[in-house]
């Protein structure tokens, strides 16, 4: 698992099996002071995430179980919202304002 | 496993419920010299460690969920255990 920051969305229609309702963000790695640490990935979303958001994804097969339907083929979610990183070397890192976001909607499947 | 260091800790709110009640340590590697790898994982903290340990890092998620008794949660890394000495020829 890892720090990440939402930097976009991802529309697909045609999706393999399972895949039916999930949401897919663009997610770039942040290091501990919220600099961009990795290229680009594709991350389905577990937790109502919103651009520009810092949020933590879970990297590998565990990814598929954030979602509503286990085991299907995801090997990224993003799985919580990060409020702060107190990390070593003083202070809390520069961590991105929330967009201003509606309150999650009760959890289910979105078309 | 990986030896990391804890340099700090990530404050969530909202998260999947699996990681509820977990608290979440920033962790990073460390390089055979002794020095830390630029990146860190987010990991759940399974042995009350804190900012400064070095620690076991586990980065496998079926133990992980063994340990914490579910049978499917999202947990990729764990800290397991806080390292009192490493020897080394």
């Amino acid at each position: 698992m890892y720090l990440a920051k939402v930097t976009g969305t991802v529309v697909a229609t045609q999706k393999a099996d399972g895949l039916d309702g999930v949401k897919f963000l663009i997610v770039e790695p942040v290091d501990d002071d919220g600099r961009p640490a990795g290229p680009q990935q594709v991350a389905a979303d577990a937790v109502q995430a919103g651009v520009g958001e810092l949020v933590y994804v879970c990297t590998g097969r565990e990814a598929s179980m954030a979602l509503d339907e286990q085991f299907v083929p995801v090997d990224l979610a993003i799985v919580g919202h990060v409020d702060d990183v107190q990390a070593e070397g003083g202070g809390s890192a520069p961590v991105r304002e929330k967009p201003a976001r509606a309150k999650p909607a009760a959890r289910g499947r979105q078309r | 496993m990986l030896l990391g260091r804890v340099v700090g800790n990530v404050v969530s709110s909202v998260k999947v419920k699996a990681h509820k009640g977990y608290k979440l340590l920033l962790v990073r590697p460390e390089r055979a010299d002794g020095t830390l790898e630029a990146h860190s994982y987010v990991a759940i903290d399974l042995v009350q460690a804190g900012e400064g340990d070095r620690v076991l890092l586990l980065r496998e998620g079926s133990s992980v969920r063994d340990m914490i008794g579910a049978t499917a949660a999202p947990v990729h890394a764990a800290v397991v255990g806080i390292v009192d000495e490493v020897a080394k020829q």
